[in-house]
C-alpha cells in the first residue's frame, strides 16, 4: 500500500492583481497566470522514503498539497494505489509545517483524532496510550499544544498521524523552526518511524543533508515553474555518514552545485 | 506571580495581596465624600440633589418593600430573553456568513448599514409593531446585541487558520464535527469577548427601552420616580443599574477565564 504515481502534473496560479502591460497605453489590464509546476512525472514505490528538495518558493509544497488532495492540479493527475486523488482522505495524512495540532485540544484529544476509525472506546484508549508511549510524551497527555516545546508538538502531531494508520505520510518541512539538536533528534525519529512502520513517506525539505541522510530517493526540483531536475535513488545503509560514503558525498557536492553553491563543506 | 509573592515577607505581603481592594475602597469612600460635600454645598435642595445618606435610606426602603426586586427581575428577564434570542440567531448566521464568502458579500452591507442605527431609534416602530409590554423591550435588546454578534462571529470564523480545516478534511470530519470541533472552539474566546461587549450594550438599552414601552423594570422605576419628583429613588435606581451591570460584566469575564479558552491568550502572544 502506498504506491504513488504523479502523472504530468502542472499547476498555474491566477494572479489576482491585474497588471498593465508595459508599453500599452490603452489602459487595459490583463490578469496573468503564474506557473508553479510544469509537467511533473514521478513514481514512488510502496514504503519508500522520498525527500523532495528545492529552493524556497519553487512549488514543492504545492506538489505535496496536490498529492494530499488539498489542491487540484491545473492538468495531470495523481493516483495512490491506482485510486485517483480528488480530495483529502485519512489514507494520506499531511503533517503540517507547524500548528497542525488543534490548539483547543489536549495532546490526548489531538491524538484521539487519529483513532477515529477504531470501532470501540477500549481500543481507542489503548491506541492513544500506545502512540503517546511511542513518541515519549507520557505525562503530557493533558497538556495543551502551547504548553509543549516545538519538538514535542511535532512528535504529538506525528503520533496523531501514525495513529490513524495511513498508507502515506506527507510531511511539509517537518523540521522547520526547530533548534539544531531538536532538528537532529526529530530527523532520527522520522527515520526510525519510517523503518519501523514501512509507510510511504514524502518529505519536503530545503535542507540537502536532511534529504541525503533520510531518503531512499531524492527528488530535486528547480525554480519556477518547477521541473524535476534530479530523481536519484539513494541505496546507502543507514545511519549515513558523508565521510565514510564518498559516493554520497559526491552527490551532495553535485546537488549543492545545482543549487548554485560552489564551496559546500 | 506566586514566586514573586513568596519573596515579600509578613506585613508587606498582606499589603501586596490587599492593595487592589484597599485602593478601590479608598477611591469609593472618597467618591461618597465628594458626593456628600457637593450635595451639602451646592445650594440645591435635597429634593433636587440628594446626598448619599438619603439615597441609601431610600434604597433600603425599595429593597424592604420588594419594589426593587420586582423591577430588577423584570429587567433581567427582558435582557435574558433578548440576549439569548440574539445569540441563538446571531451566532449561526455569523458562522454561516463566515464560511460562505458569497453570502457574506450579499448580506454584509445590509448588516453593516443596520448596525450603527441606535436601538433607541427603533422605539417608535417597536411600539407600533409590538404594542406595550415586554415584547418591544425584548425586541430592542435583541437588536442591540444581534448585529454586533453577527459581525464579530463572521470575522472570527473567516479568520480561523485554514490549516485547521485541512486537518479536519484529512481526518474525515463530518460537517457537524467541523462546526463542533473546529469552528466553535476556535471562535469561543473571541465570541465570549463579543458577548461581554454586547451584553453591556444590551444593559444600556434595557433601561432606555423600559422608560418608554413598559410599566416595570429599573428604567421604569427611574422614570416613575422622576414623575413623583423622588430624586432619591432615581439615584437608588441608578446605583442598582450600575451594580448589576458590573455583575453581568464580571460573570462574562469569569466565563472568559475558563480552561477551554486558555489556549487562546498563548496562541496570540
Amino acid at each position: 500500500m502506498g504506491h504513488i504515481v504523479v502523472n504530468s502534473i502542472s499547476k498555474e496560479y491566477q494572479n489576482r492583481r491585474k497588471q498593465v502591460r508595459p508599453g500599452d497605453s490603452s489602459g487595459n489590464s490583463y490578469s496573468d497566470t503564474l506557473p508553479v509546476l510544469d509537467n511533473i512525472n514521478l513514481e514512488f514505490g510502496d514504503g519508500e522514503m522520498v525527500c523532495i528538495l528545492g529552493p524556497s518558493g519553487c512549488g514543492k509544497s504545492t506538489l505535496l498539497r496536490i498529492i494530499a488532495g488539498f489542491e487540484s492540479a491545473t492538468s495531470g493527475y495523481v493516483t495512490i494505489d491506482k485510486q485517483r486523488v480528488e480530495q483529502p482522505s485519512s489514507d494520506n495524512i499531511f503533517v503540517f509545517q507547524s500548528n497542525g495540532l488543534l490548539p483547543w485540544m489536549t495532546v490526548w484529544e489531538n491524538i484521539e483524532l487519529g483513532t477515529r476509525n477504531l470501532p470501540d472506546l477500549q481500543s481507542r484508549v489503548e491506541k492513544v496510550a500506545e502512540q503517546i508511549e511511542i513518541v515519549e510524551l507520557e505525562g503530557f497527555e493533558h497538556h495543551y499544544p502551547y504548553q509543549l516545546s516545538g519538538g514535542m508538538q511535532r512528535r504529538a502531531e506525528l503520533a496523531r498521524a501514525l495513529a490513524i494508520n495511513p498508507n502515506v505520510m506527507i510531511m511539509d518541512e517537518p523540521f522547520s523552526g526547530l533548534d539544531f539538536l531538536t532538528h537532529m533528534k526529530m530527523r532520527e525519529e522520522v527515520v526510525n518511524m519510517h523503518s519501523f512502520t514501512g509507510k510511504t513517506t514524502l518529505v519536503v525539505t530545503h535542507d540537502i543533508d536532511d534529504a541525503l541522510i533520510m531518503g531512499d530517493r531524492i527528488i530535486v526540483l528547480d525554480g519556477r515553474p518547477a521541473r524535476v531536475q534530479l530523481n536519484h535513488e539513494l541505496d546507502f545503509p543507514r545511519p549515513r555518514d558523508f565521510q565514510k560514503l564518498p559516493e554520497l558525498n559526491k552527490l551532495r557536492q553535485q546537488i549543492f552545485l545545482m543549487q548554485g553553491v560552489s564551496y559546500a563543506v | 506571580m506566586p514566586s514573586e509573592n513568596q519573596k515579600i515577607p509578613g506585613l508587606s505581603r498582606i499589603w501586596y495581596d490587599c492593595r487592589p481592594f484597599v485602593c478601590t475602597g479608598v477611591v469609593f469612600v472618597g467618591l461618597l465624600l465628594v458626593w456628600e460635600l457637593l450635595a451639602r454645598f451646592s445650594g440645591w435642595s435635597s429634593q433636587v440633589f440628594p446626598g448619599p445618606m438619603p439615597v441609601f435610606v431610600s434604597l433600603g426602603e425599595l429593597i424592604a418593600d420588594g419594589t426593587l426586586l420586582k423591577h430588577t427581575i423584570a429587567s433581567l428577564f427582558r435582557i435574558t430573553i433578548g440576549f439569548y434570542l440574539a445569540v441563538l440567531l446571531g451566532l449561526p448566521l455569523g458562522i454561516f456568513l463566515g464560511r460562505h464568502k458569497t453570502f457574506n458579500a450579499l448580506f454584509n452591507p445590509i448588516i453593516q448599514f443596520l448596525k450603527p442605527i441606535s436601538p433607541i431609534a427603533w422605539i417608535p416602530l417597536a411600539m407600533l409593531w409590538f404594542g406595550i409590554g415586554d415584547k418591544p423591550a425584548i425586541f430592542l435588546i435583541f437588536l442591540s446585541s444581534f448585529f454586533p454578534l453577527v459581525v464579530s462571529t463572521t470575522i472570527s470564523v473567516s479568520s480561523i487558520n485554514p490549516v485547521f480545516f485541512q486537518v479536519a478534511a484529512n481526518f474525515n470530519f463530518s460537517r457537524l464535527e467541523i462546526i463542533t470541533k473546529i469552528i466553535v472552539p476556535a471562535i469561543l474566546p473571541a465570541t465570549i469577548t463579543a458577548f461581554r461587549i454586547s451584553l453591556s450594550i444590551a444593559w444600556l438599552v434595557v433601561v432606555a427601552a423600559e422608560m418608554i414601552a413598559v410599566h416595570s423594570g429599573l428604567g421604569y422605576l427611574i422614570l416613575d420616580s422622576r414623575n413623583a419628583l423622588r430624586m432619591d429613588y432615581v439615584m437608588a435606581g441608578m446605583i442598582v443599574i450600575g451594580i448589576i451591570g458590573l455583575l453581568l460584566d464580571f460573570i462574562m469575564w469569569r466565563i472568559g477565564q475558563l480552561e477551554s479558552t486558555s489556549w487562546y491568550s498563548f496562541e496570540n502572544r
